[in-house]
């Protein structure tokens, strides 16, 4: 299709769905005002859940999921070959997401609990970036197709693609929404990467973090915080752990507390 | 001349998760014909163990993309049946609301974007923008004001933020709630043209007996809790969901299977308007009509026309419900909870059929026990057999070929609006 009479460079795109809910690829289909726009700027070469007609021409992959039995990951590298770019979608496909929660659970008692003596194949979740390279993480549970578009302009017409340093707080300042803490809620807006426009804190619900870490955020300043308004430390923990973004953070809390008691112990 | 068929469809097209259809004819004998799930198990029910109840709902939320706010809802009936919360009116007005948004949304994107392609001789509903331009646009304007809706009720269309134990975190400004009724009024236009169009889609003509379970509509048609009912004639209080599921695992299936009085039952749109037919709002009645959809219809390619029918339905009733809201702008919409142990079971229709959430809480309201059973691992048995039945019946039709009968067997998973990824979760 032409556009003021130029053939445009579209991008040929795959979307593929691994362990996960497919709210992702939803949101693909939302935005219902530039949809038709959007559609016609790519050339969607492969989509299961909205076409029966899918080939392996395509040179973008965006990935949502997690990774979470072997032929998933045989699919994924498969795809990951093909691909010249290729996109994590969402926090599932960035961090491994919910499903990453599982991790904390012996997976064969699991198994039996959910299936009895028909046990099913399973193994421990993974993000994307823990199974192949990947080119670019738009993290978000769900993804904003905002930010879809954004990497779709980018590539069309080499638009600038924006990054979020700065934690999600701005933005609840920039639309006028009241803190959560002024509610005696927890949110994770202080510490959580912007870019989502804090639907969340708007809607009545403070944070949960399924962007991930900002930039350099001041997690002592954060800690300090939550601990002054009298909220429990492990409900602080449970909620950063709850999407699998600030896994590492917490990983590095617990090497230091242990450190600190055994240094305790021998003072 | 006798027929050999073979399908063999690897993670079929323009459904929600991973499913397999086999078929075998030799002969003019049928050999197999299967439906099987082959999605990752995510292990919801173990994850649950131990989570406060306040995480409840933002995780089960996670199970579908697409019925997050049903699953949300489901989670925190359950909880508050727990610890004997009883929530505003006004709330339970606003997660009505939600909950219509969210079956307009979900069966508009099925309809339109999912089963609509095959009646048209599509691969998929993309080039209907460039096609029939009008169609693509009707689409678009129904599924973004049920997604509207869903963000002003719930906070977020998919993963809802304003729908917690203990009511609804805030009432919606009064003029976006009108501007929402405007805006149903002129959809009710739309969903006339929608239903114009779907009259030219020839629907297969295909039939098999089944059972029919939703919830009983005692008061209105029913979505959110009650009695639970069957066209047996099985019925029990929502407590007793385990009654009504029977939930089994089979060898070739990462979701479970489910019987009640036969070896299979059916549950979702086409259930409910069997079941409750004259509690539909007259002007979605009046749509059955003009497509002869009447009880106890067992035609499961008609599940897309109950689907319609249920689009105006829920447009007429959220238009009533706003009436009612913006009436009493200020209302009471969150009463304060206090966890104690105990266990809740809620019964929700969410747009694929019947969802219960069944949570046992510690005195600390954490979960000790929680038990989910979704609607398509509820429908995966009847799917199966309806397969059965549709490739014995078609097989002999004359021109039938490995295509056709790959068409046909799509065609009538996808009638169900399978959610597969929320039946392996």
């Amino acid at each position: 299709m032409k556009h003021l009479n130029i053939e445009r460079r579209r991008p040929k795109i795959g979307v593929f769905d691994f362990t996960g809910c497919e709210g992702c690829e939803l949101q693909l289909a939302n935005k219902e005002d530039s949809l038709g726009a959007f559609l016609s700027a790519i050339e969607v070469v492969s989509f299961r859940e909205v076409s029966s007609d899918n080939g392996s021409d395509y040179n973008v992959a965006l990935v949502d999921g997690a990774i979470s039995r072997p032929d998933e990951v045989e699919r994924l590298k498969e795809i990951r070959q093909r691909a010249e770019l290729l996109v994590a979608m969402g926090s599932c496909a960035c961090f491994g997401g919910v499903n990453r929660l599982k991790n904390a659970y012996d997976l064969d008692e699991a198994n039996r609990e959910v299936y009895g003596d028909c046990p099913k194949q399973t193994m421990p979740t993974m993000s994307v970036k823990e199974v192949v390279p990947v080119d670019l993480e738009i993290p978000g549970c769900p993804v904003c197709k905002d930010e879809v578009e954004r990497v779709v302009q980018h590539l069309v017409w080499d638009l600038p693609l924006p990054t979020y340093a700065y934690p999600l707080c701005l933005e609840c300042k920039q639309r006028y929404t009241v803190c959560r803490f002024e509610f005696g809620e927890l949110c994770l807006g202080p510490i959580t990467r912007a870019g989502c426009n804090a639907p969340c804190p708007a809607g009545g619900l403070g944070c949960w973090g399924c962007r991930g870490p900002a930039e350099a955020p001041n997690y002592d300043e954060f800690f300090a915080l939550t601990a002054e308004r009298g909220f429990d430390r492990q409900i602080v923990r449970e909620r950063m752990g709850f999407f699998g973004g600030f896994d590492h953070v917490l990983a590095e809390l617990e090497k230091q507390e242990q450190h600190e008691a055994i240094h305790d112990d021998h003072a | 001349m006798t027929i050999t068929l073979k399908v063999d469809v690897h993670h079929l097209g323009r459904v929600e998760g991973h499913g397999n259809i086999k078929v075998r004819v030799v002969d003019g004998e049928l050999t197999e014909a299967r439906w099987d799930i082959v999605e990752t198990p995510r292990f919801f029910e173990v994850m649950l163990k131990g989570k406060h109840y306040t995480t409840a709902g933002i995780l089960t939320a996670r199970i579908c993309g697409i019925c997050s706010i049903g699953h949300c809802l489901a989670s925190v009936r359950a909880t508050e049946f727990a610890f004997g919360v009883e929530i505003p009116e006004a709330a339970a007005k606003l997660r009505l609301l939600a909950k219509h948004g969210e079956t307009l949304q979900s069966h508009v994107l099925h309809l339109f974007f999912l089963a609509a392609p095959d009646f048209l001789g599509l691969h998929s509903a993309i080039p209907l923008k460039d096609i029939k331009p009008e169609v693509f646009a009707l689409a678009a304007r129904l599924k973004k004001l049920a997604n509207d809706m869903c963000d002003v009720v719930a906070g977020r269309t998919t993963h809802p933020v304003s729908i917690q134990v203990g009511g609804m975190a805030r009432m919606p400004d009064k003029h976006t709630l009108l501007d929402l009724k405007s805006r149903l009024e002129r959809a009710v236009e739309d969903l006339r043209v929608a239903v114009e169009l779907f009259r030219t889609f020839e629907i297969p003509e295909f039939e098999r007996e089944t059972e029919f379970v939703s919830l009983k509509g005692e008061r209105g048609y029913p979505f959110i809790g009650g009695r639970i009912f069957s066209s047996d004639g099985v019925e029990h209080a929502e407590a007793e969901y385990l009654a009504m599921t029977n939930e089994y695992v089979t060898e070739n299936n990462t979701s479970k299977w489910c019987k009640l009085s036969r070896e299979s039952f059916a549950v979702g749109a086409l259930a409910r308007v069997n079941n409750n037919y004259h509690r539909l709002h007259p002007k979605a009645r009046a749509v059955a009509v003009l497509f002869d959809l009447a009880p106890v219809c067992y035609n499961p390619f008609m599940n897309n026309i109950a689907q319609l029918v249920e689009c105006v339905h829920v447009v007429h009733e959220s238009i009533r419900l706003i009436e009612e809201l913006v009436e009493n702008p200020n209302a009471e919409t969150m009463v304060p909870v206090k966890p104690r142990a105990g266990r809740g079971v809620a019964a929700v229709e969410v747009p694929r059929g019947i969802l219960y959430h069944d949570y046992e809480y510690d005195e600390n309201g954490r979960i000790v026990k929680a038990n989910c059973i979704i609607p398509t691992t509820q429908n995966n048995a009847n799917i199966h057999y309806d397969l059965n039945a549709l490739v014995k019946q078609m097989a002999g039709n004359s021109g039938m070929t490995d295509e056709r009968m790959e068409l046909l067997c799509s065609m009538l998973v996808r009638s169900y609006d399978p959610c597969i990824s929320c039946s392996v979760h």
